[in-house]
């Protein structure tokens, strides 16, 4: 606290109690709507609350019976008490490896393009922006319609293998890992490029010993994200390949029929038993532990590496 | 006087070197630059990428089904023969699951937002905002599951007699309530956004004036926002019409030409996910429909996020 001299703190107090009894002495309907207008403010958001909360006491209980070890050692299997998650779970390991391989580099390349190469006021800079964006809100099933005509069959052609499944998932979260690498890259003041550049280093030099490794927690957070994101994705999957029900782990990315973790919890709930509908919870319980985690990892980053230059 | 001035301005830019340039010409730094713009491009590639695909069979499919009978015909049918190909029952269904998502999505996204910009203390703000993003980050297989499993019973239960039959076991209101429960963190976080851009002195003015906090902040800081909060809607109507797994685990697959909200129902992009998991051989008139709905469905979520990204745009211009 700042020192105030007694003549002003007279000041300041004499002032407040004169407002705030102003203030208190709104007409009494207006207290009134107030009030009910916050009460009214509360009750929306704790529906939204309570709803995240029964989701996910709904999943605990329906999937506690089924919540163990053997989820990872069983394979998919026709009888449920044989059946575990185990090439689902190393399906989308391998899915999750390759969309990193793919869209880290690529994304944030483009991020860098964007922000520090780009002229903004050029039409096609800002047509490529305005690009992003959108595709940033494509729905997630015409990715994989894309993934269908243009990788599976079409100009690559690679049929219903794990790479297929990647590079599908790799253009829907590109959007996602671009536009949060150049809220990063932008984060970072002028003032630490023109330092740099005025001591003689080039651009490049810039960019790679000054921008990037002050901006990397905030690309982190945002390439977890963009992957947590494409670990929950089913619906793109379900059109290049991942529907087709396999019973052994892939070997490799290049040749072998997969599935993935919620394709197989699908898969699972679409059966009209109730064993398999525990099953398909069970599963959920792995994901949402290993999403929710990777989130909060991913906000505690934000949060603690959130500076003020 | 004035060509002696030309003269010696030009004189002396002869003498002085054109440009601060580098003294090698630096061909790394060119070559970086253009696998970055080539980087960059990629997302270009992308959106044409989708657009061919789409496109191609699509012609193929309206070759054989007019343009006409397809966005007006009542009938959906394209698998059971006789078929018929009619959209407008799954394009019902999609609005309907929207529709009653949105009911549900909006007033409490509204709600989170004006309270977490105008009413919340930093400490509840910072519990509150990464408790939504958590909800943002739920699957949807998830959501799919929890609305079969514990929406549709709920409504069942609690179902009052005068609102007529019971909910079926697969119907578009609980589809419809999971939906929006994944949409109120994007109303919520694009809408506080652009609350907290409305500058402090507005609200500062309409206190002076003996302004309520309510008033402040529905007449003043809910117009001065309108454009972004707009923006926040129609993403998340752009988000509800594209999503899949909650209406094909919840909603049904019976295309149904009405908006009945207790009855099964069939969405566009569930109709795309149950055909595409079945096997229907390429080349047919059945496997071409999947790419006309999914064309359907690539415009009306591209017209949304253009007006979307237009209005996040104007306020972002307005206070930025």
């Amino acid at each position: 606290m700042s020192y105030e001299a007694p003549r002003t703190r007279l000041a300041t107090a004499g002032a407040r109690s004169t407002t705030s009894a102003v203030l208190t002495d709104q007409p009494r309907g207006d207290v009134v709507r107030g009030r009910i207008f916050y009460a009214l403010l509360l009750f929306g958001l704790s529906l939204a609350l309570v709803g995240l909360a029964l989701l996910l006491i709904d999943v605990f209980v329906d999937g506690s019976e089924r919540f163990g070890v053997d989820l990872f050692t069983k394979l998919g299997s026709g009888f449920p008490e044989n059946a575990g998650f185990q090439n689902a779970i190393f399906g989308t390991l391998w899915i999750i490896g390759g969309v990193i391989l793919f869209c880290v580099p690529i994304g944030v390349g483009a991020a860098i393009y964007l922000e520090e190469y780009a002229d903004g006021t050029r039409w096609w800079n800002r047509l490529i922006e305005v690009n992003i964006q959108n595709l940033a809100a494509v729905p997630s099933i015409v990715y994989g319609i894309l993934g269908l005509a243009f990788i599976v069959r079409g100009p690559l052609n690679l049929g219903f293998i794990v790479l297929a499944g990647s590079l599908t998932l790799a253009l829907l979260v590109l959007p996602t890992v671009i536009i949060a690498a150049r809220e990063a890259i932008r984060a970072i003041p002028p003032s630490i490029r023109e330092g740099s550049l005025a001591l003689g280093a080039t651009q490049w030099q810039t960019i790679r010993r000054q921008v990037l490794p002050a901006s990397i927690p905030g690309i982190v957070t945002g390439v977890i994200l963009a992957i947590s994101r494409a670990l929950g994705e089913t619906a793109p999957l379900l059109l290049v390949g991942a529907a087709t029900f396999v019973t052994f782990n892939p070997t490799s990315p290049f040749t072998d029929g997969y599935t993935a973790l919620p394709v197989q919890i699908f898969n699972y709930f679409s059966r009209a038993q109730d064993e398999y509908l525990t099953l398909a919870a069970a599963g959920i319980i792995v994901m949402l532990v290993v999403l929710i985690a990777m989130n909060s990892f991913a906000i505690w980053l934000r949060n603690r590496y959130e500076q003020k230059w | 006087m004035e060509a002696r001035d030309v003269l010696s301005s030009s004189r002396l830019a002869a003498a002085l070197p054109r440009r601060l340039e580098a003294p090698s010409p630096r061909y790394g730094e060119k070559v970086i630059k253009g696998l970055l713009l080539t980087c960059a491009v990629i997302s270009i590639a992308t959106t044409i990428a989708i657009v061919v695909s789409l496109l191609i069979p699509s012609i193929s499919f309206f070759q054989e089904v007019g343009v006409f009978e397809f966005l007006f015909g009542t009938e959906w049918s394209p698998i059971i023969q006789p078929a018929s190909f009619g959209v407008l029952p799954i394009v019902v269904g999609t609005l309907s699951v929207t529709f009653w998502g949105l009911l549900f999505a909006v007033p409490v996204g509204l709600a989170a937002a004006i309270w977490l910009s105008e009413y919340a203390s930093p400490r509840w703000r910072r519990t509150i905002k990464p408790t939504l993003e958590v909800l943002a980050g739920i699957p949807t297989v998830a959501l799919g599951f929890f609305a079969f499993t514990f929406i549709t019973p709920l409504l069942q239960d609690v179902w009052p007699g005068f609102l007529g039959d019971e909910p079926n076991i697969f119907n578009a209101l609980a589809a419809g309530l999971a939906i929006g429960l994944l949409i109120v963190p994007i109303i919520a976080s694009i809408s506080e956004d652009a609350m907290s851009a409305v500058p402090g002195g507005l609200r500062e003015g309409a206190y002076a004036l003996g302004a309520s906090r309510m008033r402040v902040a529905t007449r003043v800081v809910f117009p001065a926002a309108l454009s972004g909060i707009v923006a926040s809607i129609v993403l998340g109507v752009s988000r509800a019409v594209g999503e899949t797994m909650v209406v094909l685990m919840a909603a049904g697959s019976t295309p149904n030409f009405s908006f009945n909200p207790v009855e099964s129902i069939q969405a566009m992009t569930a109709f795309i996910g149950v055909v595409a998991t079945g096997d229907i051989p390429s080349g047919t008139i059945k496997y071409d429909t999947i790419f006309a709905v999914g064309l359907l469905l690539f415009f009306m979520t591209l017209m949304m996020n253009l007006i979307s990204i237009r209005l996040v745009r104007k306020y972002r211009e307005v206070y930025e």
